[in-house]
């Protein structure tokens, strides 16, 4: 802290600084703020190269017989393209926004443990890497191949050494472990900073829904990226120990390491989505000028989504061929878990309806997503029933499914949270016309993309085909999928160029330029490295507009 | 600085919040529990499926002696944080290193049986599941005794050189509840291995 405190005021000197010691204080830093920023950095640059994997992917399936890459590099894009997007984009984008608010909502002024945040972050960094080292460290024998290609699931017993030779997959698995480790102990961190660093008066039932939201997020983190953590360390023994777990000449069980995968591998959506809803929770009220609709029942809603959440996994595995009471269990705990859904959609409509809706970019997106999130949960709803499943589980439905809600979903969520505070964390607003253009190329280039996939699903392509015999009725449309994600792919180049020159040259946004009522914007933009001069005291949900409205404060109704 | 960066209301409010220390030890033994889970589930899921011998009910021998070690560790712990909350340094130190010789005591009987099935009844992890199984359930438990033992260690070396006061007691009693939390996975992992599925 102190060092960073140091620099803040050589900085408001104005004197010039080398390079290197800029660098060593982001290198060694324990302040949130800058973890948050390089969880998001960190993330953008994944993002970047998940993208070029996914790029290369619709390249290939852009006409039937192409052969733009080999079927070897074809199944290391998808394995890479999952793995990257899953956990080293989403995961540590989410991570950094929470480091970034969560004590700013609260009024603290870090988090709980500043060194863990650093530890966590650089543990999920260094996974990233050993992740990537694979594509020059992979090929432990001659021809083994290099990057993982065993897909995100990594099915047994693909991952056995007799099938997986070479270091491929260990790369896979210990950078997975690695960065696991990464986010449990942010998870640990975001709890207890939650629970024991709030502001005097900040009751949990007055904290904001982002928090409160992250706080649900970190305590599923600590019971679902666990399970994975401990499956690697099963996949591990098995490989190097001679263990046997998901050896079935041994008598062991692939279908265990399913079980195992997606016990995590549900809820892992849900640790994605929630951060999600908690940007659309903060941004859709102050763009609507109104409050939250029903503030209690959203909490309730998370909390249920994350209980049932820990009981759908084998939804992924209808076709494996479990028990009718299994399938009969999974498909009830699948349908149930829309309920708490469905209601938060209706409570931010509720949100909306009625209010001064003011159509900036991140509320744009925010729009964006309530409608095609709906969406992608209808299809979720489909896919949950057994034997609709049975028919399309491996296909291109299951894709376009759950990129409906990633993209769709999350995505748009994130870049509504990237134009919302962007001028909080950098002091600059970001350009509202490229953010429009951005906004409207994404959303067509999205639709374009992810529409359309679900129809080849339909009529039988097989996800993770590396080419496809023509006249299957395949060809136009993944002709069109391929031209909306480069319809994507120039939305996003906007976007950047918007970070950059909006970073340079944008106007300053000043304490508050939303007219928003959390605590983040009580501070100057960028914040303090110390957050607060004094900490604050608060006495409702809203404490910027109590401080506004003295003449009618929240504090009087709740 | 900004206008509203004055506290918002001047009326002060009663304000206590957990010990963030306790509250992040909680957290991690609510994921630790996680782990152990599926390391338990993969027990009981495999237990009796081995395609060869040796089996359980062959091999393995019920260790009371080291168990008790164990669990009479978490009591030593606790009164020694209980001596420590009311200054008393020399019985804290006193029963803080009782407790390192009865963790390490169980370290040591885990060590003699895993030398006693490796060299005497063939049993390793790549045996049967049952050795798969087993090795990793136990193990897992062992590292967490091992790095507790670390922690415990540290924690001495401080007292002796009189660092340890009854300011430190918050912290020590975050490092006792890591200490029950490894007692308590034993009862489970002894239940499992030594009576459920033998």
């Amino acid at each position: 802290m102190s060092s960073d405190a140091m620099a803040l005021q050589t900085a408001e000197v104005g004197g010039a600084r080398p390079w290197v010691q800029t660098l060593h204080e982001w290198v060694t830093t324990v302040d949130h703020k800058r973890l948050g920023i390089l969880y998001i950095l960190f993330a953008l640059l994944f993002l970047v190269i998940g993208g070029i994997e996914a790029t290369i992917i619709r390249i290939q399936l852009m006409r039937p017989h192409n052969d733009f890459v080999s079927p070897q590099v074809f199944n290391r894009m998808f394995t890479m393209h999952g793995t990257t997007m899953i956990f080293f984009v989403i995961m540590p984008v989410m991570f950094g926004f929470a480091n970034y608010l969560v004590p700013l909502m609260i009024g603290a002024r870090d988090m709980a443990f500043p060194r863990l945040n650093a530890f966590s972050f650089w543990l999920t960094a260094f996974g990233g890497c050993l992740l990537y080292f694979s594509l020059i460290g992979g090929s432990g024998l001659y021809g083994a191949g290099n990057a993982p290609d065993v897909g995100w699931w990594a099915y047994a017993p693909l991952t056995s050494r007799a099938f997986s030779p070479g270091h491929s997959s260990d790369y896979w698995t210990i950078a997975l472990l690695v960065s696991g480790f990464g986010s449990i102990g942010t998870a640990i961190n975001i709890i207890a900073t939650i629970l024991c660093m709030r502001c005097s008066g900040m009751k949990l039932g007055r904290m904001p829904l982002l928090a409160w939201l992250n706080l649900v997020m970190a305590g599923l983190v600590l019971i679902s990226i666990t399970p994975l953590s401990a499956a690697q360390i099963m996949l591990l023994v098995d490989r190097y120990l001679g263990g046997h777990f998901f050896d079935t000449q041994a008598g062991g069980s692939a279908a265990l390491w399913m079980h195992f995968f997606w016990i995590f591998g549900h809820p892992e959506v849900y640790i994605l989505v929630i951060p999600a809803f908690a940007f659309a929770s903060e941004i859709i009220p102050v763009f609507s000028r109104k409050p939250i609709f029903g503030y209690p029942v959203m909490v309730a809603a998370t909390v249920c989504i994350a209980f049932v959440s820990l009981s759908v996994w084998a939804h992924h595995m209808f076709s494996i061929g479990m028990s009718s009471y299994s399938n009969s269990f999974f498909v009830l705990t699948t349908m149930v878990i829309a309920v708490p859904t469905g209601i938060k959609i209706f409570n931010w409509l509720g949100t909306m309806w009625g209010g001064k809706i003011q159509f900036k970019t991140p509320m744009l997106f925010c729009i964006g997503f309530l409608f095609q999130f709906l969406i992608a949960g209808l299809t979720g709803i489909m896919q949950g029933a057994a034997p609709f499943d049975w028919q399309l589980t491996g296909s291109y439905f299951v894709v376009a499914h759950f990129h409906y809600v990633i993209v769709g979903g999350i995505m748009f969520c994130l870049f509504g949270a990237f134009y919302y505070w962007f001028p909080k964390v950098s002091g600059r607003m970001l350009n509202e016309t490229l953010g429009k253009l951005h906004f409207w190329l994404f959303l067509i280039g999205f639709h374009m993309t992810f529409d359309t996939m679900h129809i080849p699903g339909v009529l039988g392509m097989p996800r993770r085909i590396y080419t496809y015999e023509p006249g299957r009725g395949w060809d136009i449309w993944n002709l069109i999928v391929t031209i909306g994600a480069f319809i994507q792919g120039v939305a996003i180049l906007v976007f950047v160029a918007n970070l950059i020159f909006s970073y340079l040259r944008g106007p300053k946004a000043g304490n508050d330029p939303w007219d928003a009522w959390t605590l983040e914007w009580s501070v100057s933009s960028p914040p303090p490295a110390y957050n607060f001069a004094s900490i604050p005291t608060v006495a409702s949900r809203r404490p910027l507009w109590d401080q506004k409205h003295p003449e009618d404060p929240d504090s009087r109704y709740e | 600085m900004s206008v509203f960066a004055r506290p918002i209301t001047q009326t002060p409010v009663a304000w206590t919040l957990p010990y963030r220390g306790t509250v992040g030890m909680a957290s991690l033994i609510v994921a630790e529990s996680a782990i152990f889970t599926i390391f338990v589930v993969a027990y009981l899921f495999y237990a009796g499926k081995s395609l060869t011998g040796p089996t359980p009910g062959e091999v393995l021998e019920t260790p009371i002696f080291y168990t008790i070690c164990l669990l009479s560790s978490s009591l030593t712990i606790h009164f020694a944080s209980r001596f420590l909350e009311r200054g008393k340094r020399g019985a804290f130190l006193g029963l803080w290193v009782l407790t390192i010789v009865l963790g390490a005591l169980f370290l040591f009987g885990t060590g003699q049986e895993w030398h006693r099935l490796i060299y005497e009844r063939g049993l390793t992890i790549s045996t049967n599941l049952f050795g798969t199984t087993y090795y990793s359930l136990v193990g897992l438990h062992a590292f967490h005794v091992t790095a507790g033992l670390l922690m415990l260690s540290i924690v001495f070396l401080f007292g002796l050189a009189g660092r340890v006061g009854r300011e430190q007691s918050d912290r020590v009693n975050v490092l006792s509840l890591y200490w029950h939390f490894v007692d308590a996975v034993w009862v489970v992992v002894f239940t499992v291995v030594y009576v459920v599925a033998r």
